[in-house]
């Protein structure tokens, strides 16, 4: 996120796209809540008529991936009618004339044809933005997990850009991050690319800077594998040994069939985790890991906070916290770290590797943390990114971009195009939620949610149990008749091991990112015979 | 000439435009009692309990509802108010199940109460917020007497036997009990202002007030989210977490602070922790980013933690099972493993991916072991999803 959650309720405005806030991120939700019943203006953009709508002044239900015609369209109108901040673009930004040449191919009718949103609603919605100042933006992950997902991103940056709603309290983009602590892997540079605090692996200082450090020789210069080049590592052998670290792959990640297959392709796989799983079926060594408050250390938020977890209680048996872990690894390997806490790897090691991270240390955030960028020990923090215009790369860039289709979209065969994420009572597999009181009995199965026009068209009750099929797999699962959904349209979570959408979806990826577009594959529903 | 200056007790106070007595009080350590004033949400001035004498005026106002205005002399213990907040208090005590019996050692069989009422914290004689109730603590303040007749024994009076109303038990986090429920409303705010679920409100008039879920139904079948934070702001024993019920007394827990695990908005908790358990989980009230607010998961969501399934050592699979092995064992075999792997397919065939969830320190370290011991930046995490 460029600005913070404090901002919300004091918002005057803001565009939610592809973000179901109140089941995602629950309290991020009720201070925009609160700003709209301040009278704060909301426009939702999303596929779903999902419960953060009914605050809506404006809801645009886009076809599922055109994200980036819809946009276009609105950017279209915004410079046609000269509603654009002229001052911000022509001050602090480059590349105007690209995208200007770019989206005027985007006229509403063009963004409509796509979409399916009337083009009047495009030149309203377009108008709606332009007349207040700031709006703040906020997106999940209904942009990112599409194969055009880095697209979508850049496409929400130019229009912020272009809104000139950057650098400004109560403006930004802002992703909300779905993990409590995705943020701070990315700072650690659990990441192929870059060492902790975005440091390239390809940059020989950065390189030396970490050899010093580290005290090591020769850290490999070229980036290493991302998730999916692993998995595909694993069958054709140019991976032979593979760790997983508090990840359920086996649930978690798109066309269950296939990562089966990969994961019991491994030679030898290491799984640590606080539980088993359905991915440590394929281990061969599993280690027990310490869990959430069973140690020290520190969490990162969306907005990049870093604040503080504490122990409650010890691990059971003998579960050990992960960094011992992989200390201990390492020192059969020859390799003798000499930090021996959390705090000690925080305070000696990562503040002072990662720049922006210099002015953090435990006893700063003993209350509330700190958010990054804070390079020294008097630094406040920076709640809100690129201030009076002042980009990371110096001016802020537009990048113009083309829509692209989803790369499977429905056909006759497989009709219906099927959405997923996350719902309120669960967390991802279930492998902690699944193990609380209540929550089980709060949600204890997944659905399929369809509209009521195509229940009634197929004769599906509400609760019947129907089949949903895509070219990968098929589940036997509850339909949820709703009247959230639009035709055409089917959403699933992935929060059980039955009916999980993941024997569904499909393993295609952002060319860029190789984030697998969870949120759009082709399957056909059909209802069981008795 | 001195603006926007008021007199409480005798101490000079500045005031900022807008800012109600209370408001003003609380910022100079002055305290004032309240009951159905929620930070945040629209002052209503139901419960009466904060009124303060204001020099010039007959009557008592409400701290929470009036704003300050320049010049104002107000006291906040002078006698009509004390007289006045015992009375209130003396009405709340007897308007429902208050059998907390504050106030009423001259009571012989008190002490018989208290003793059999703390052995026993399954008691349902026994509030559920004994200790930690807010409407006890004024009552012993102003000692004020409860309920005459004790509660063991002595038969009860007609007006509180008929306040006995059976708890809402039919969800699986929270128990509301009417019958303890003194209407202050603090409950409604948070859940139509705070949290804008809009799940319960007022409902009925006059004697028949009362707070209700939907259309007068259940939690389970309203619009409620379960979210607690009726819970967390409920001054007395009307509303509890179900999940902490027997499982420890406020001061019997050790309250620590730290991040919730679930989603990436970072709400910071207060464990309330007995014997190396946590029994119960609120939001750390003005702490950033959530202010006190939680979500279902972040309330109730804590319990996995001590699931008997939790993997509690190492395991080796052999002949096509998992058996139990010493870390020593397990931690040689993979060191051994991995670095065979490196002599003969090089340090790119060994790949890992880390943790979103677990705490920046492990992801720290697992990226140091593929780099710096491994010699490859095969490492990755769920970063894009």
């Amino acid at each position: 996120m460029t600005n913070s959650f404090g901002e919300f309720a004091k918002a005057k405005m803001f565009l939610v796209i592809g973000s179901n806030m109140t089941e995602a991120h629950p309290v991020a939700a009720t201070f925009l809540k609160n700003a709209v019943q301040n009278g704060a203006g909301l426009i939702v953009i999303d596929p779903r008529r999902h419960k953060l709508v009914e605050f809506a002044q404006t809801h645009l239900p886009l076809k599922v991936g055109s994200d980036i015609a819809l946009l276009n369209g609105i950017m279209h109108v915004l410079i046609k009618e000269n509603l654009y901040d002229k001052q911000f673009v022509e001050s602090f930004c480059t590349g105007f004339d690209e995208l200007k040449a770019t989206v005027m191919r985007y006229t509403p009718e063009a963004a409509g044809e796509i979409s399916g949103i009337e083009p009047e609603m495009i030149v309203k919605v377009a108008r709606e933005l332009a007349s207040i100042k700031p709006v703040m933006v906020c997106y999940t992950l209904g942009i990112t997990e599409h194969t055009c997902g880095k697209n979508n991103v850049m496409s929400v940056a130019n229009l912020q850009m272009l809104l000139g709603n950057m650098g400004v309290e109560c403006g930004g983009v802002n992703p909300l991050r779905g993990q409590n602590n995705v943020q701070g892997a990315c700072d650690m540079g659990a990441l192929p690319n870059v060492f902790p605090g975005y440091q390239a692996v390809g940059d020989i200082n950065a390189r030396k800077k970490f050899e010093t450090a580290w005290q090591v020789t020769n850290l490999p210069a070229h980036n290493g594998l991302m998730i999916p080049q692993m998995m595909d590592g694993l069958v054709n052998g140019k991976v032979r040994g593979f760790y997983i670290f508090g990840e359920n792959l086996a649930n978690t990640e798109p066309d269950i069939h296939k990562v089966e297959h990969e994961l019991s392709s491994a030679e030898f796989l290491v799984v640590q985790d606080i539980f088993e799983n359905e991915t440590t079926r394929f281990a061969h060594v599993v280690f027990p890991a310490a869990a959430w408050s069973e140690n020290d250390g520190t969490f990162t938020n969306s907005e990049r906070r870093v604040s503080r977890v504490r122990t409650a209680s010890p691990p059971p048996g003998y579960a050990q916290p992960n960094w011992w872990i992989f200390k201990q690894i390492a020192k059969r390997m020859g390799h003798n770290w000499k930090s021996d806490s959390a705090q000690e790897l925080w305070d000696n090691e990562i503040s002072v590797l990662a720049p922006n991270l210099g002015g953090v240390k435990y006893y700063r955030i003993e209350d509330d943390g700190l958010q990054w960028p804070c390079p020294t020990i008097n630094h406040p923090g920076t709640p809100i990114l690129h201030t009076n215009g002042r980009f990371t790369s110096g001016k802020g860039n537009f990048a113009p971009v083309e829509w692209t289709p989803p790369a499977e979209v429905p056909d006759e065969e497989y009709p219906f195009v099927l959405s997923t994420g996350r719902r309120l009572y669960h967390y991802h597999t279930r492998t902690q939620t699944g193990r609380c009181d209540g929550l089980n009995e709060m949600l204890g199965e997944e659905t399929a949610d369809i509209s009521i026009g195509d229940a009634y068209k197929m004769g599906i009750k509400q609760d019947e149990y129907i089949k949903v099929r895509s070219r990968r797999g098929e589940v036997r699962v509850k339909a949820r008749v709703t009247p959230e959904m639009p035709d055409g349209m089917v959403w699933m979570a992935f929060h059980f091991r039955e009916g999980n959408s993941n024997w569904l979806t499909n393993p295609a990826f952002d060319p860029n990112t190789l984030t697998a577009e969870y949120k759009a594959c082709a399957v056909a529903v059909e209802k069981i015979s008795a | 000439m001195n603006q926007n200056r008021i007199v409480i007790n005798g101490h000079t106070c500045d005031f900022d435009q807008g800012e109600t007595i209370l408001d003003v009080a609380t910022r100079h350590n002055i305290y004032i009692p309240t009951l159905c004033h929620l930070k945040g949400s629209t002052p209503t001035g139901a419960c009466r309990i904060c009124v303060v004498e204001v020099q010039g005026r007959n009557d008592l106002v409400a701290s929470c509802a009036t704003p300050a205005s320049n010049q104002m002399i107000i006291k906040t213990e002078s006698p009509k108010v004390i007289t006045y907040r015992k009375a209130i208090l003396g009405l709340m005590l007897a308007s429902g199940n208050h059998n907390c019996a504050i106030g009423s050692s001259k009571e012989e069989s008190w002490t018989e109460f208290q003793i059999a009422t703390l052995n026993n914290d399954y008691s349902e004689d026994l509030c559920p917020a004994w200790g930690d109730c807010e409407l006890q603590n004024l009552a012993y303040r102003y000692q004020v007497v409860g309920r005459q007749n004790s509660h063991f024994g002595e038969a009860q009076s007609e007006e509180s036997s008929s306040s006995m109303i059976a708890p809402e038990i039919n969800n699986p986090f929270i128990i509301r009990d009417s019958s303890r429920c003194i209407l202050c409303g603090r409950c409604v705010a948070a859940c139509n202002e705070v949290q804008v679920n809009r799940a319960i409100d007022f409902g009925y008039r006059g004697n028949e007030s009362k707070i209700i879920a939907g259309a007068d139904d259940s939690l389970r079948h309203s619009d409620c989210v379960f979210c607690g934070q009726c819970v967390q702001v409920c001054p007395v024993g009307a509303l509890v977490e179900k999940k902490a019920l027997g499982h420890g007394r406020p001061w019997e827990t050790e309250k620590i602070r730290t991040t919730c695990p679930y989603c990436g908005v970072g709400c910071q908790q207060l464990l309330h922790v007995k014997d190396n358990k946590i029994v119960k989980v609120t939001g750390v009230e003005d702490g950033s980013p959530n202010k006190g607010r939680l979500c279902v998961k972040g309330r109730f969501g804590y319990d996995f933690i001590y699931s008997k399934e939790r993997l509690k050592t190492p395991l080796i699979r052999e002949n096509g099972e998992l058996r139990p092995a010493s870390w020593d064992e397990a931690l040689n075999l993979v060191a051994q493993k991995f670095t065979q792997i490196i002599q003969e397919s090089g340090s790119d065939a060994l790949a890992g991916v880390s943790c979103a969830r677990s705490i920046n320190e492990d992801s720290y370290q697992m990226q140091k072991l593929f780099r710096a011991v491994f010699k490859t930046n095969n490492i990755d995490h769920c970063a894009r999803t």
